[in-house]
């Protein structure tokens, strides 16, 4: 219990010290949420609450992806490549106890993300039926799976790629998803057999999820529930299939 | 060979193969309780795959390991609860202070020692708020031994521990992993440095090409084998002619042994093997001075373990 808390206290320290992740986990989605309420860009012309409730669930699941995707999987990526995985595991520190304070790290990392862009978002104007509160609260599950899925996948990236070749990948597989992947922009604006693909894949989904659960009337089925679950699983699969500490 | 108590290391006909090449080629190995051993052996003896498969990151293709009688692969936990280990190479997050990093390793274990004390002891006591990133390579190593031996464990196994360290950092190296062994802990370290087998360790394993060469201790080494008797060394300024040569080796009390007097693989340096030191010292000064030669240093002793070490690495090449 003492190495999970020291492992978490470290996991923790080095998040808030990434100063590169904070940019891409905080800074990005908090301008684009800024940018994108105030600009007429995307077509959703309705304006003010209309627009910010087609915004704000593309926002938050950009930013956990930014931190399962992005963040985990390129700082894991180097702790293989530098070895410190290995000395880890070296250590009388239980895998599991590993696993549970990097999974504590992210989820602090998303609650916060959480907080400041649903406060944003109400600042610019978001309200959603019973407050944002009970709003962000109702979408917890989605939120959740959405990092587990997210995270799943950073980690199959760095178990799989060098460490800069997993910094490459991440970083333009975000820029894919921020313009293509039906989280910012909406999928009936992209290209039909664009719209098609990225509506079958993971942010897609997730979107459609959260903001099902964010706004009356906009209910994701059953459907896309089951497909990010079956995303979600076999990302975990292949990760603990593929994944080693070292490269040897 | 390693005394009553079973032992904390034991490797029998131990073999690692990649893509069908044995980097380890049927190798024995024991460490006992309180003891230090040093696996010495040249750039790519199977030194570091040996120690990855003791410390259960590599399965063996053939043999058995086993450490505190327990299979380090099946038993990992139980294992590295009592474990220091030093990979050879290894880093840590670039954004952690020293402090920090060894405060964490002391909370893996039940009887950690202070972390600030072993900071000092690594000399590394004015450098405990600093980042990781702005450390120097010696340093990241004093660093890597701290989080070694902070854990009071009862085996240290060290992968290079001193590679990059500087002499003196050494020196500090070998004292504190010499109290380690008096207060009970057992180490295995491997290393290509012949002053660090010889001066530290209480056994060394001299292994090449995957294979055990030669185990004892440094004295063991130093006279064991045929041809091993004392010698008195000439180190001359300039090598002589191969006619001088044979003059200085023919001196009638240095003992033929069939080896050529050059065999120290230094130039101007000539073992001139010998059972009467007096009198071999008498002719070369003799000798020396009817043809004003002033020798650099005379020595007379046991072979050093480089000696043995080039003749042990030197056959298992003719062997080949």
């Amino acid at each position: 219990m003492h190495a999970l808390v020291a492992q978490l206290a470290m996991e923790l320290r080095l998040t808030m010290r990434r100063g590169e992740n904070l940019v891409v986990t905080l800074g990005i989605p908090l301008l684009l949420l800024v940018f994108l309420a105030n600009v007429e860009l995307l077509g959703n012309g309705a304006g003010g609450s209309s627009r910010l409730d087609q915004l704000v669930p593309g926002i938050l699941c950009l930013a956990l992806i930014s931190t399962g995707l992005v963040s985990l999987g390129i700082a894991t990526a180097f702790e293989r490549g530098n070895g410190t995985l290995k000395r880890l595991a070296s250590s009388p520190l239980p895998r599991w106890a590993l696993v549970a304070a990097k999974t504590g790290a992210v989820l602090s990392t998303v609650v916060v993300q959480v907080v400041v862009l649903g406060a944003m978002g109400t600042l610019l104007g978001w309200a959603p039926a019973g407050g944002p509160l009970v709003a962000l609260l109702s979408a917890t599950p989605w939120l959740i799976l959405g990092t587990i899925c997210s995270a799943a996948a950073g980690l199959l990236l760095a178990g799989l790629l060098r460490p800069e070749a997993t910094l490459a990948l991440a970083n333009a597989l975000y820029l894919l998803i921020l313009l293509l992947g039906g989280v910012i922009v909406p999928l009936a604006q992209l290209p039909g057999p664009v719209a098609t693909l990225a509506g079958a894949l993971p942010p897609a989904l997730m979107a459609d999820l959260v903001r099902g659960a964010l706004t009356p009337g906009a209910a994701a089925g059953p459907g896309e529930a089951l497909a990010l679950g079956g995303w979600t699983v076999a990302l975990l699969v292949a990760t603990l299939a593929t994944f080693r500490v070292d490269e040897g | 060979m390693s005394g009553p108590a079973s032992p904390v290391i034991e490797v029998r006909d131990l073999v690692k193969r990649y893509g069908g090449r044995a980097v380890v080629d049927g190798l024995d190995l024991a460490v006992a309780p309180g003891e230090i051993v040093a696996l010495l052996g040249p750039n790519g003896a199977g030194k570091t795959t040996t120690v990855e498969t003791i410390e259960g990151h590599r399965r063996p293709d053939a043999g058995s390991v086993r450490v505190f009688g327990l299979d380090p692969r099946r038993d990992a936990a139980r294992i590295r609860a009592r474990c220091g280990v030093m990979l050879q190479r290894a880093d840590l997050w670039n954004q952690a202070r020293v402090i920090e990093a060894v405060r964490l390793f002391a909370a893996f274990y039940p009887h950690a020692l202070d972390p600030g004390q072993v900071l000092e002891q690594v000399g590394l006591g004015e450098r405990r708020g600093a980042r990781y990133r702005t450390l120097s390579g010696g340093e990241r190593q004093r660093l890597a031994l701290a989080l070694a031996i902070v854990g009071r464990p009862d085996l240290a196994i060290l992968d290079e521990p001193t590679a990059s360290m500087d002499v003196t950092a050494r020196r500090t190296t070998w004292d504190l992993l010499r109290r380690s062994r008096d207060d009970g802990a057992s180490v295995l370290l491997t290393t290509h440095l012949l002053e660090e087998a010889e001066l530290l360790a209480d056994r060394v394993a001299i292994i090449d090409r995957g294979r055990l060469l030669a185990a004892g201790t440094p004295a063991e080494l130093r006279a064991g084998g045929p041809g091993e008797r004392p010698r008195l060394e000439v180190a001359l300024r300039t090598p002589l002619e191969a006619q001088a040569e044979a003059d200085l080796v023919a001196l009638p009390s240095v003992v033929a042994t069939g080896a050529p007097p050059a065999a120290s693989g230094r130039p101007g340096v000539y073992l001139l093997p010998t059972d009467d030191p007096g009198a071999t010292l008498r002719e070369v000064a003799t000798w020396l001075e009817a043809r004003r030669i002033v020798p650099l240093a005379l020595r007379y002793g046991a072979p050093s373990l480089e000696e043995v070490f080039l003749r042990l690495t030197g056959e298992a090449e003719a062997d080949r």
